[in-house]
């Protein structure tokens, strides 16, 4: 074995899982890196935590229905994307309402995920909706997430402008007409969507991961909004490309020879970029301060 | 730019309020208010706190529908934008990713969908703006890293890069030094006489307006009176609009209305806010 097979692990472009785990993630990362760099700047990252939060109490419920989870997270995630967008009218009330909103639905997942461990014996599916399991995404789901990943983009493309001035000047964009509760209502959407995909993907409590590790590094890295958008997709796609990597390569690693969890490495790489990011931020300022 | 309006005689009113009334749930904030704008003035809007300022102009602004009678822009017929909008003082987050350049573009062209394509012509016209407000050279500053003048400069050639009839600020001054609230001042004077725009500036202080200003908008507990300051500064006229006696001392060409904002709270049922 050459070095570098201890990186590229023999098989990994051969598996198929490692395939389906590698276009799924793909798509997510998009959705969530473009739609996260506005989550960031609209101070909006507790809502899109919540959202995939109580993606687990939709997976949970589908899963003892009978649906494909995919259907459970996007329907918990327009439910409570609707009633916080109903409830928190104003902004000093939205987190309010995404608290009370996201501990209700949190005491139904309790709920669910009780009834899917007592009376299915899929024991391990509480922690696959949780903690996600990103080699075992069916295949069948591609179309779908790329269907739901296109029309988060598209939905962004559309009100970019618009969304931006409600973002940066809210009272300013109003009084030049911009029906600024009716963009917020889109870009819920498109939140919804990304979060729940990103929920789906790397489960519900580390969701987050996705959706604002890499938007936050970029928000912070970019000078301009479409740099910005274009540095956080890159930034999550890169992320997921790296913890699907490491999560193939875990498998050489101790103690036991079945590989850790993908979401877990995920969250060291979104931590890492953000870290770094930090850091790279830090070094320019010192340096064209000290150029000075 | 305005050669119509130079040819005409009479100037047009750039604003017309009659029989203004406007309450949050069932207070009256704003009642019984009528005045006319003439093209080209620069008004200051002048009151103590919780008078009705802010209300007023977000009403001008169509931020806040009135409950009753009618705001008419008879000079602004056809401007797709008749008011340019600055509100009360806002922070944004120092590590936002975006530039000056992009709030003033947001001002040319936000209400449109999709993205904004750079182009040579969208970038001079929002340069020109900024170069409007002394702030040449400062398009590709983060936004967020602007000093509280800067960015009130900012966001006044956001409004001016729309082409407004009517520029209306609210408090531009308030949290500035003495020489930063006097370049707004003066950037704000020198766009209206080039740009013949009208201008309402709301502000607590009226001094730093004085040498600028042709009339103001005196606002008390919901009433207004308008006129020049030495029809409007005057004992029996405030008297009457506060409700009580006040004092109008005038000291090294500064105005001082005394009694109003310590008494304003409680005499007129309002919190300091
Ligand atoms: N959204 C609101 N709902 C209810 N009352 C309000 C609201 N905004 C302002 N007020 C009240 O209306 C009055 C006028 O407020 P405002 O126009 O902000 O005064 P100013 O700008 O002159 O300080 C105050 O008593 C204030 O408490
Ligand atoms: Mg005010």
């Amino acid at each position: 074995m050459t070095w570098y097979q201890y990186i590229w692990a023999p098989g990994i472009w051969g598996n198929p899982a490692v395939h389906t785990a590698w276009t799924a993630g793909t798509l997510v990362a998009l959705a969530s890196g473009t739609v996260g760099v506005f989550v960031v700047m609209r101070g909006q990252s507790f809502t899109g935590h919540a959202l995939g939060d109580v993606g687990s109490t939709g997976a949970a419920g589908a899963f003892l229905a009978g649906v494909g989870a995919l259907w459970g997270f996007l329907a918990a995630g327009a439910v409570t994307g609707g009633s916080i967008e109903w409830l928190g009218r104003r902004v000093r009330e939205r987190d309010i309402a995404t608290g009370v909103v996201m501990a209700f639905m949190l005491g139904l997942s309790a709920l669910f995920l009780y009834l899917v461990s007592i009376y299915t014996n899929a024991s391990n599916a509480p922690m696959a909706i949780l903690f996600g399991s990103l080699f075992t995404v069916s295949p069948s789901l591609q179309p779908a997430l790329l269907g739901l990943s296109i029309a988060a983009l598209a939905i962004l493309a559309l009100i970019y402008r618009p969304l931006l001035f409600s973002t940066a000047t809210p009272e300013v964009a109003q009084s030049r007409g911009i029906p600024v509760r009716l963009v917020g209502l889109a870009f819920m959407l498109a939140l919804v969507v990304a979060a729940e995909e990103a929920a789906l993907a790397v489960g519900a409590i580390l969701s987050t991961a996705l959706l604002i590790g890499p938007a936050a590094t970029a928000a912070r890295m970019a000078r301009r909004p479409g740099m910005a958008v274009l540095l956080a997709a890159g930034l999550a796609v890169g992320n997921i490309w790296l913890g699907i990597l490491l999560a193939y390569d875990s498998y050489w690693w101790p103690p036991i020879h079945t590989g850790w969890p993908v979401s877990f490495f995920v969250t060291v790489v979104s931590l890492g970029m953000y870290a770094a990011g930090g850091l790279i931020q830090r070094v320019r300022t010192t340096v064209r301060e000290g150029g000075r | 730019m305005k050669i119509e309006q130079t040819v005409q005689t009479t100037p047009q009113a750039a604003l017309e309020i009659t029989d203004l009334g406007v309450a949050y749930e069932s207070t009256w904030v704003l009642d019984h208010i009528d005045l006319t704008v003439k093209q080209g003035e620069f008004i200051g809007i002048i009151g103590p706190n919780g008078a009705g300022k802010s209300t007023l102009l977000k009403t001008l602004a169509g931020l806040i529908r009135p409950s009753r009678g009618e705001i008419r822009f008879p000079a602004a017929r056809g401007r797709r934008h008749p008011v340019g909008y600055v509100p009360q003082r806002f922070d944004l987050d120092p590590d936002l990713p975006l530039r000056a350049r992009d709030l003033v573009g947001l001002g040319l062209d936000g209400h449109r969908w999709g993205f904004a394509w750079p182009n040579a012509q969208r970038g001079r016209k929002i340069e020109q703006a900024l170069a409007q407000v002394d702030l040449t050279g400062f398009a590709d500053h983060p936004a967020g890293k602007l000093s509280g003048g800067q960015l009130q400069r900012v966001l006044i050639a956001q409004a001016l890069v729309s082409d407004p009839e009517l520029l209306l600020l609210d408090e531009p001054l308030s949290s500035l030094d003495l020489a930063s609230a006097q370049t707004v001042v003066d950037v704000v004077h020198r766009v209206s006489q080039n740009l013949g725009v009208t201008v309402l500036l709301v502000t607590h202080d009226m001094n730093p307006l004085l040498p600028v200003m042709d009339r103001l908008i005196y606002v008390v507990n919901g009433q207004a009176v308008i006129g020049t300051v030495d029809q409007v500064v005057q004992k029996d006229v405030l008297d009457k609009l506060y409700g009580y006696d006040v004092e109008v001392l005038r000291l090294h060409g500064r105005i001082l209305v005394v009694g109003d904002e310590t008494a304003s709270g409680d005499a007129a049922g309002f919190e300091h806010r």
